[in-house]
């Protein structure tokens, strides 16, 4: 009986918000009408490259040349018909949806830009999972840390060191892998540190994570001034990690120059999303830790070392934030400089929730910051007319649109961030 | 949930904080203080056996640009001055340099240099608190008695690397990557746009703003979609955030110019020359003139005419990608480039042509025109 009437309540509030959600997909139909449909020139034309610009193994396609005005009419037409499907019907998929209106008015609104110019659609791709990668890395720390239970916000900082280890280290060898390796090192000790702090000692966790994130910016600054600036040659000038054309699959057209040319962080990346996905879901290790994350005294009376599993994904999430840092400098532009990590930790931390607390949700969410920031890189060169503050601005709107609540609630592990006490 | 979620948001807002405020700004205006009379008041003779004490107070070093060249220019005075005893003072924060600068006055230092355009407000400030030392603020003017403003006409100098950029493309696009958007830096861009179309109105130029001046990565990111889009050549004018721009040509075997400090040696081949910014010269003859007594207000402005802007090659600098560089390229650069420059500059400077400043304080009435190069 009780449960009846919960389930009620609950199909009653799902309603609620599919509702509203038909409402917001109408709004953005209508916007993509008035907004981008207004005052086009019949006839105009919009090219999509969609082969890189630079020197690639992929075999070359023909472009995409779209007449803009019928394009972007169809596009609104779309979202449209799916609002108000959605506000008649209600369907629970609205996520789904979403996912295809935002589509619809993502690929509207390029078009629009591009009108009577080119743009070169698989760069932008291309760019965005570069842009994302540091993104996902940082998410995937922060999924491997509190699917134990334990709240990493000190990933910034983390990372912050390790780019700083990976180039002193990487110019010093002259060696490119012993760098990353110091960066894995590095974020494998300052995690350990949080670990100490968190877990044995049971501090508050978000206090041992800014702890950690000012003495990152303070101890990398410190070290820049002190001896890098001084020494640029001979401490933070590394080069970085050449282009890796992967054979057979870099030829695919579309696919290949986006997934299959890049450096091996990038590489490294991805296998570890699909790695950490393997280990927290299809091990018993991995069994472990969600149950360590959402009940760790049943974990522990069932014998499972709460203490053990907790430290171990801590320190897994610090290598791979380690490796996060290393794109940084080694993987990027072969030196360190001051915060130039520039936020991408605490951005990693929102794509983690938006991507639920999944590994392969985390990536896509930081494909979607990424795209944002490569976006505006291309709008800036379109000239569209949005003042470029505005466009620098992208990333973090969407952060903010997307954490506000587009996603529904998102469920954390349910020991999430509390230390546990062994009775 | 709610608690930590609005926790990671406040320490995320705090640290982005930090973050910005590691980049120049404007302090808030400080109410106008009335404007004294600015007629220059007689210039201390030099004192026999004085040992006079300067100070920069400045960011954080080692952008091999900007910068850097202030700091250079303290070293020389180090170096040549004999009765000069210098201090370099780094802070990332613009309320702390404030705090430095009046630490350094109190000391009883002589001159105290302060570097950017956000930086002219509070200099102004504290150089009235203390009449009896002299200021200098490199990349804007000063209005005080006790100050001296050195400025740069970066409009002049972007324009004779866009020469050189529209005439060495191949692929008749371009590239300019900008730190901020500031009017500072609009005068760079849009002196390069004037030289890229003097030399040939049908080269097309690409722009990008970074948003901020240490961030390398994204520095690069834009600089990889510009070579993307078909530029071949992209003028970085965007401090640490530059080098980006550089490794980014490095990375894909195009070309990029550098700013302010000589960068050829950053990627030798790959960078074709740099826009020098001699701030390094202005800040060694402003102290040169303090320790010969005659360091005057008002304001020195840098340009072509007194060779502290411009072309690398004017002042046969750094010519290193006349090795490095691909032959065909460094044939262009000595025989046509190098000659078209020293030409425009030459007519920029008997005033028969000028090119117009973004923020208009330097008039210009006969503006270079499209295509003026092959008239």
């Amino acid at each position: 009986m009780a449960t009846s009437v919960a389930r009620s309540q609950i199909r009653a509030i799902s309603t609620g918000r599919a509702r509203r959600m038909g409402l917001v997909f109408l709004a953005i139909g209508v916007a993509t009408l008035l907004l981008l449909g207004r005052g086009l020139e019949a006839g105009q034309k919009a090219t999509f490259g969609l082969n890189p610009g630079f020197k690639s193994q992929a075999i070359k396609i023909p472009d995409l040349t779209l007449p803009v005005q019928p394009t972007i009419y169809t596009l609104a037409a779309i979202i449209l018909i799916l609002g108000a499907w959605q506000l008649i019907r209600g369907s629970r998929s609205a996520n789904a949806l979403l996912g295809v209106v935002a589509f619809c008015f993502v690929f509207a609104f390029l078009t629009w830009a591009a009108r009577g110019k080119s743009f070169n659609l698989v760069g932008m791709l291309g760019s965005s999972l570069v842009r994302a990668t540091p993104i996902a890395l940082a998410a995937l720390c922060g999924v491997m840390c509190e699917r134990s239970g334990v709240v990493n916000i000190g990933i910034e900082g983390i990372m912050l060191m390790s780019a700083q280890a990976a180039v002193v280290v990487a110019t010093v060898t002259k060696n490119l892998y012993m760098g990353l390796a110091a960066a894995i090192l590095t974020g494998a000790i300052i995690s350990a540190l949080h670990a100490v702090m968190a877990v044995s000692l049971k501090v508050d966790q978000v206090i041992s994570g800014t702890a950690i994130i000012i003495i990152g910016t303070g101890a990398t600054s410190f070290i820049a001034a002190r001896f890098l600036e001084k020494n640029i040659n001979g401490l933070n000038n590394s080069g970085t990690f050449p282009v890796i054309s992967i054979p057979v699959l870099s030829k695919i057209p579309l696919l290949g120059p986006i997934f299959f040319e890049n450096g091996i962080i990038v590489y490294l990346m991805l296998a570890l999303i699909a790695l950490t996905h393997i280990l927290l879901f299809s091990t018993k290790w991995g069994l472990r830790t969600r149950a360590v994350g959402e009940h760790p005294r049943a974990a522990d009376t069932l014998g499972i070392n709460v203490y053990l599993v907790r430290y171990v994904s801590v320190i897994l999430g610090g290598m791979i934030a380690g490796v996060g840092g290393a794109y940084f400098t080694i993987g990027s532009v072969g030196r360190f400089d001051e915060f130039m990590t520039a936020g991408k930790g605490f951005i990693g931390l929102a794509a983690m929730i938006f991507g639920k607390w999944s590994p392969f949700g985390a990536f896509g969410s930081s494909l979607l910051f990424g795209f944002a920031d490569s976006l505006q890189i291309k709008l800036q060169i379109l000239r569209v007319h949005i003042p470029s503050e505005f466009l620098l601005m992208a990333p973090y709107l969407i952060t903010m649109v997307v954490l506000a609540g587009v996603v529904g609630r998102a469920i954390p592990p349910a020991a999430d961030g509390q230390p546990y006490e062994k009775q | 949930m709610l608690r930590r979620t609005i926790l990671v948001m406040l320490v995320a807002a705090m640290v982005i904080g930090l973050v910005a405020s590691c980049a120049p700004k404007a302090t808030p205006t400080p109410t106008p203080k009335p404007a004294e009379p600015t007629k220059a008041p007689p210039t201390k003779p030099p004192e026999p056996g004085k040992t006079y004490k300067v100070a920069l107070v400045i960011s954080l070093l080692g952008d091999r640009s900007f910068l850097d060249s202030a700091a250079r220019g303290i070293g020389w005075a180090q170096e040549r001055l004999a009765n000069v005893e210098t201090k370099i003072i780094e802070n990332a924060d613009v309320g702390e340099q404030q705090l430095a600068a009046r630490a350094m006055a109190e000391a009883g230092y002589d001159l105290i240099i302060t570097v950017g355009f956000g930086s002219a407000d509070w200099t102004s400030e504290i150089a009235t608190e203390y009449p009896d030392t002299h200021f200098a603020l490199v990349d804007a003017t000063l209005d005080v008695p006790n100050g001296t403003g050195l400025i740069f006409k970066e409009h002049d100098g972007s324009f004779t690397v866009g020469m050189a950029a529209a005439m060495l493309t191949k692929t008749g696009k371009v590239g300019f990557v900008g730190g901020m958007d500031v009017p500072l830096l609009r005068r760079f861009q849009e002196g390069y746009i004037q030289g890229v179309k003097y030399a040939d109105p049908n080269v097309e130029v690409v722009s990008g703003w970074v948003g901020a001046w240490g961030d390398p990565t994204k520095g690069k990111e834009l600089a990889l979609t510009q070579y993307e889009e078909g530029a071949d050549i992209i003028y970085a004018a965007a401090g640490k955030s530059g080098e980006g721009v550089l490794a980014a040509s490095a990375e894909k075997g195009l070309f990029s110019m550098g700013v302010d400090s000589d960068q050829c040696y950053i990627a030798p081949g790959n960078v074709i020359c740099s826009m020098m910014k001699m701030v390094d010269v202005s800040v060694f003859d402003a102290i040169k003139s303090l320790s010969e007594g005659t360091l005057e207000a008002g304001n020195r402005v840098y340009g072509l005419e007194n060779d502290a802007v411009g072309l690398c090659y004017l002042y046969d600098i750094d010519t290193e990608f006349l090795d490095n560089g691909p032959a065909d390229m460094a044939a262009k650069m000595t025989n046509e480039v190098i000659p078209a420059v020293k030409a425009a500059v030459q007519r920029i400077k008997a005033g028969e042509m000028c090119v117009k400043d973004h923020m208009e304080i330097y008039p210009c009435d006969n503006p270079a025109q499209p295509g003026g190069m092959g008239m």
